[in-house]
């Protein structure tokens, strides 16, 4: 089964710019050993912050310092991501007016908006960059990305917060389908660990506050869990049609089969309690891929580690998965979550388990909730050959986006 | 900070091409007196912004916005500055 089929899309080429490191390898690799990229905030800024954990990722010594001066640091993770799944395609030969980008981002611009008012206030509007605008606006990783590879066939920025990521893959396989575009190099980016945003997340109580173990602080499913981890990173995917991956004989990593999405209309920020509207975006993307429940093999679950979420999602699995049970992972255990940039360093990371036929284990997952009846992978990864796996996200504003995945 | 007026031309030419690296990367022996900004030197309108700022406050002038218009080179751009310079 599964493989190429005329309405899937061809993944050949991979970027991760993560809290488990510097690339694709170093988040396998740390998803593989259980690794946790989250750590305390102990520098001054963040000293009356209720909650002062973050999964930050190194940028140092990544861009050179003139090009990085005038990019956001959601455009510099974006680029770095970028990059690497560019070269990872082989840089592919494309007419420009065939090549699109679509990278969301949940924040955007944050760090600058919130740097240059302290500009304005301090130093007056003859002081304000230049380049705040383009450095701020939610689509300027896009921009950036779009810039960098001279895509002419379209610039797109999905935004719609925790799912933006997955939204964009949904989008560029869109794209490919409609004949608009042979090659999309789409994912998301998110950097917006700052006093302000945390604060924010913090008055929701949507932040895990496990001061005394920030790498046990994101625990999916878990009695203990108590709120999420703030992450930065990017996650980047090239996808091509199938016949333009074939004709100049790209390596394929797995397929991008189907996409689905749906919304909540029930609560600006809280999860529908039925996960009706996850489940819905499950079912579509199964529908949208050609499959059923029993070909799925194992799911990235969205599973940020926030007491309500984790549940809701559990529930949409059962309804849109019968009495099928996948093995099913949530790599923010290891991450943190990545907002508007996790969709898609899911997505990669749901290529990898295809790819190597190991689930990775969910970290500190020691007591699981009695509510969370699923099959869990703990403690180690999991050998499972499989050829399709679902990754799931769902963001503020009742944004449910579920993707297929196959080998 | 220095005043502009205390400065040689050869001084003023130096300060523009620290300031052109800083936020532009430009390599300082691209900055003679007829290099064009948007064209020698690749510096785009946001950037030139950034550059007349930076000069600002380095040379304590003060550079209108009707003056940016007449900032081809580097060579009036340090006309400009000394002749603002009392």
């Amino acid at each position: 089964m599964t493989s190429a089929s005329p309405r899937s899309a061809a993944v050949t080429g991979l970027g991760a710019l993560t809290p488990l490191g510097p690339d694709v390898d170093a988040l396998e690799e740390g998803l593989l050993s259980g690794r946790s990229g989250v750590r305390l905030l102990d520098e001054p800024e963040f000293a009356d912050l209720p909650a002062r954990l973050a999964a930050t990722v190194d940028l140092d010594g990544r861009l050179e310092r003139v090009e990085a001066r005038t990019l956001d640091r959601v455009q510099q993770v974006a680029l770095v991501a970028a990059r690497e799944a560019w070269a990872h395609a082989g840089t592919p030969d494309v007419a420009p007016e065939r090549l699109a980008v679509v990278i969301g981002s949940g924040i955007g611009g944050a760090l600058t908006i919130l740097g240059q008012d302290q500009v304005l206030r301090e130093k007056g509007p003859r002081r304000v960059s230049p380049h705040l605008v383009p450095m701020l606006m939610p689509n300027g990783p896009a921009a950036t990305v779009g810039l960098e590879i001279g895509a002419r066939a379209g610039v797109h920025c999905p935004v719609s917060a925790c799912a933006s990521g997955a939204e964009a893959l949904a989008v560029a396989l869109e794209l490919l389908r409609s004949g608009r575009a042979d090659v999309v190099v789409a994912g998301g980016a998110e950097a917006c660990v700052h006093p302000l945003p945390l604060a924010g997340f913090a008055q929701m109580r949507a932040l895990s506050t496990r001061h005394d173990d920030p790498q046990g602080a994101s625990r999916p499913y878990d009695k203990q869990r108590d709120g999420f981890v703030l992450g930065e990173g990017a996650g980047v995917l090239v996808l091509e049609t199938e016949e333009h991956a074939a004709a100049r004989g790209a390596t394929v990593h797995a397929h991008l089969a189907g996409a689905g999405l749906a919304s909540d209309a029930h609560h600006v920020t809280a999860p529908d309690p039925s996960g009706a509207g996850a489940a819905r975006s499950i079912a579509a993307a199964l529908k949208d891929a050609g499959l059923t429940a029993t070909d799925i093999g194992h799911v990235n679950a969205h599973a940020t580690s926030t007491p309500l979420g984790d549940i809701a999602e559990v529930r949409a699995l059962h309804a849109a998965l019968g009495d099928h049970r996948p093995a099913v992972t949530a790599t923010k255990s290891c991450t943190g979550h990545l907002l508007g940039a996790a969709g898609a360093v899911e997505a990669v990371a749901t290529v990898l388990a295809l790819r190597s036929g190991v689930v990775p284990a969910i970290r500190n997952l020691d007591d699981p909730d009695d509510e969370a009846d699923i099959d869990a992978v703990r403690t180690v990864p999991r050998e499972l050959a499989h050829d399709a796996a679902l990754s799931t996200s769902f963001g503020f504003g009742g944004h449910d986006v579920s993707l297929v995945l196959t080998r | 900070m220095t005043t502009a007026s205390t400065l040689s031309r050869t001084e003023l030419i130096a300060g523009l091409a620290e300031v052109l690296e800083e936020v532009a990367g430009t390599p300082a022996d691209k900055v003679v007196p007829e290099a064009t900004f948007d064209g020698d030197l690749d510096v785009d309108s946001l950037t030139m912004v950034e550059v007349v700022v930076a000069c600002e406050e380095r040379f304590d002038v003060r550079i209108p916005d009707e003056a940016l218009e007449g900032l081809r080179t580097v060579g009036d751009a340090v006309d400009f500055i000394s002749g603002a310079a009392k």
